[in-house]
């Protein structure tokens, strides 16, 4: 099999915005024929590293990687926008790149003429376009507005009609970079089927796209870019995987700082609280000083009150929680899990002296404060007898039934009466991942079964 | 070789150089009521404010022989004209035309040619107009004299473009010219013998005049259209006619050479 797009270690540099070389660099282009001869290293920025891979003809490629990682400026350097600075890339017949839809639309003159404007500019003939033009009309679902101008037109029918215009040119080689979000879901499958209808016909598609579930479903082979190297190649589920794993690792880390910043920020604010209290106060004894936000009104709607979003952390502490882990089904501690895998959630308390008055609750919340669930030792009538130095209690959720999005958690030990030892309000968030796009907050652990003249099977 | 290799290529866009050509004379006149007349309204309201000067408030600033002088004004100021703004236009059509630039394959250099020949057209409008004054002022003018009138446009077109192709690279990267251009079209403008005829130039400023190439294109226009006899300036048409393809060969190599940093810079 021959191949459509060979890549052969290409590099891209970009200059970053230094105008005070200008000069210099404009000497050298033009009488070096080199646009980067003599800039130092801490004025370019590297998009590309050092990039190869080909695409068998007939063969559907997908590009991913996060924000960043170099994947528009490949297929620009592929579709010949801009040239690599090192490196060679070799295409074989017609490209067409669905990059930017209807780039070259002028917006004062008709749609029909746009069209062979912009047929012309993806070189085509004339005539090509006459032959073609009832089929790109039909399929941009313009029949009504192909007379106007095209400054009157909704972007959705602007970008229909770019993405008519251009795999109407019958490339050989088909570069599209995320633009399958121009239409509802009718024209995004109808755009699905022309791709399929394109790997019939042996043309190749290099698709760059966030959407993970298409280069599943779509691509013969991924490619995963970070930061312009390649972090894998090969079996699109295989890549696909890897890469999620590297994505949630990341937002792992992104969460774990980001609660670091605010439990740091709370800890400041009780201790400042105090300070003040103390000063403005000085008979107020210890165990009655709230901290925290305000000293009644938190003493009143502490941990009863489930409704009450701001976060922070109030409390007598003479049962204080010292220490929060949450981890996963391996016992590691960690932010983001599965959905329907187990995660534990881990206190440690300690008390000053022996308390015989002590319940244990925690709340979970999604990310628009619904109370998911909240329940509470008291609740599940467990009689608490004494507690009394350093102590260990462990939540376990054996399944996770959470649909996918942010959760964030309170914990609180109390008195059964609402007195509170150390409230933790909303401080602690983790992510729930799941491969099934369903939607609500709760998954019942549920099956399907079907009967009868239905035929189904799973994808 | 690359250079000429992407030279020869050019000729392989005239499909697409055309069809924008058509878009923009298509768009520019969009949404006014007049239209396309536009075209032969403007160089005639430029005529009519020209004679109205010279006729009316500057009298006596020029020698009989010149009568009627708005008609002299006229041959050089209508060409004058097409030069003047495919200059002004073409040094911002790289960064106006970005998208394509930067989003499509496309042959940058087809922009500046675009409006070029854009502007030409508008050139081609105005010329009923001054056809109609000629016939008014009853000057006939010589069919044979006539023929060297395409060889002057030809002249005039390879080296705008050229120019063309030299400024839209640069304004690229020096933002700046685009300000500039204006000022400095104007001084040329005076430093080329449209509204005053060479003879009237100082001699030591002709020596300086002839090294302006509008200089001698202008003048050929006003000898072909306005001055009686034979057309005696076209050694040094021909001699422009080179300096024009020089001018166009440059221009295109700054262009080629510079072409990867437009889909950046842009």
């Amino acid at each position: 099999m021959t191949s459509a797009i060979d890549v052969i270690n290409v590099s891209k540099v970009y200059r970053r915005y230094a105008r005070k070389r200008q000069f210099a660099t404009l000497k050298s282009a033009i009488l070096d024929g080199s646009l980067l001869g003599d800039l130092n290293p801490d004025e370019t920025f590297q998009a590309l590293k050092g990039v190869s891979f080909s695409v068998p003809k007939g063969c559907t490629y997908g590009v991913i990687g996060r924000n960043g990682s170099g994947k528009s400026t490949l297929l620009k350097c592929v579709a010949g926008i801009t040239r690599p600075t090192q490196g060679e890339v070799k295409v074989d017949g017609r490209i067409s790149a669905l990059i930017e839809l209807g780039a070259g639309f002028h917006p004062e003159i008709s749609g029909r003429e746009n069209i062979f404007i912009n047929g012309i500019m993806l070189g085509l003939t004339k005539k090509d376009i006459l032959r073609r033009f009832d089929e790109i009309v039909e399929f941009a679902e313009m029949q009504d507005f192909i007379d106007a101008p095209v400054k009157t037109y909704s972007s959705g029918m602007y970008m229909r009609l770019g993405f008519a215009v251009a795999v109407h040119v019958d490339p050989e080689v088909l570069l599209v970079d995320e633009v399958l979000a121009v239409g509802d879901q009718g024209f995004t499958h109808k755009c699905l089927d022309k791709f399929a209808e394109f790997r019939r016909r042996n043309k190749s598609i290099l698709l760059v796209t966030h959407s993970l579930d298409l280069v599943e479903k779509f691509c013969d082979t991924a490619h995963w870019l970070d930061h312009g190297v390649t972090k894998g190649e090969g079996d699109p589920k295989r890549v696909v995987a890897a890469y999620i794993i590297d994505v949630e690792d990341s937002e792992e880390n992104a969460l774990a700082k980001a609660e670091s910043t605010r439990l740091a920020a709370v800890a400041k604010e009780i201790t400042e609280a105090r300070e003040t209290a103390l000063t403005e106060n000085t008979e107020v004894s210890a165990s009655s000083v709230p901290s925290g936000e305000g000293s009644a009104s938190s003493e009143e709607s502490g941990p009863k009150d489930g409704f009450k979003s701001e976060e922070g952390r109030w409390g007598t502490r003479e049962v204080e929680i010292t220490n929060v882990t949450i981890s996963g089904p391996g016992g590691d501690a960690g932010h983001v899990f599965q959905s329907g895998e187990a995660i534990q959630v881990r206190m440690d308390v300690t008390s000053k002296e022996k308390i015989t008055d002590f319940v244990f609750g925690l709340g979970l919340f999604n990310a628009d404060n619904v109370c998911v669930y909240g329940t509470n030792t008291n609740l599940e009538e467990f009689q608490p007898t004494e507690i009394d130095g350093a102590g260990v209690v462990t939540f376990t959720i054996d399944k996770l039934d959470l649909v996918e999005g942010t959760y964030r958690l309170d914990l609180a030990a109390h008195k059964a009466d609402g007195y509170p030892y150390d409230y933790h309000r909303l401080l602690y968030t983790f992510r729930v991942k799941s491969r099934i796009r369903d939607v609500g907050i709760y998954r019942p652990d549920h099956k399907w079964t079907f009967g009868g003249g239905i035929k189904i099977s799973s994808r | 070789m690359a250079t000429f290799r992407n030279l020869t290529a050019l000729f392989r866009y005239r499909g697409l150089i055309q069809t924008l050509v058509v878009r923009d004379l298509k768009a520019r006149y969009r949404g006014s009521v007049l239209g396309f007349f536009w075209s032969f309204f403007n160089p005639l309201l430029l005529l009519l404010i020209y004679s109205f000067v010279f006729t009316q408030v500057l009298v006596g600033a020029h020698d009989k022989e010149m009568e009627p002088y708005a008609l002299f004004m006229f041959c050089g100021i209508l060409p004058w004209t097409w030069f003047s703004s495919s200059v002004l236009e073409s040094s911002n059509t790289l960064i106006a035309g970005g998208n394509l630039i930067k989003k499509v394959l496309f042959p940058a250099e087809v922009l500046p040619i675009v409006t070029v020949l854009a502007n030409m057209v508008h050139f081609f409008f105005g010329l009923p107009v001054l056809v109609g004054f000629l016939i008014y002022y009853q000057r006939p003018v010589d069919p044979v004299e006539l023929l060297w009138f395409p060889v002057i446009v030809l002249v005039q077109l390879v080296f705008t473009i050229g120019l063309a192709l030299l400024l839209s690279a640069l304004t690229v990267h020096f933002r700046d010219l685009k300000d500039l251009l204006g000022n400095l079209v104007q001084l040329w403008f005076f430093a080329t013998p449209i509204i005053y005829p060479m003879l009237q130039a100082p001699v030591a400023m002709r020596r300086w005049l002839n090294f302006n190439p509008m200089t001698h294109i202008m003048i050929s226009y006003q000898e072909v259209l306005f001055f009686p006899g034979p057309h005696g300036h076209w050694k040094w048409l021909m001699a422009t006619a080179v300096v024009s393809v020089v001018v166009f060969l440059a221009g295109y190599f700054v262009f080629d050479r510079l072409r990867d940093s437009f889909a950046e810079e842009v």
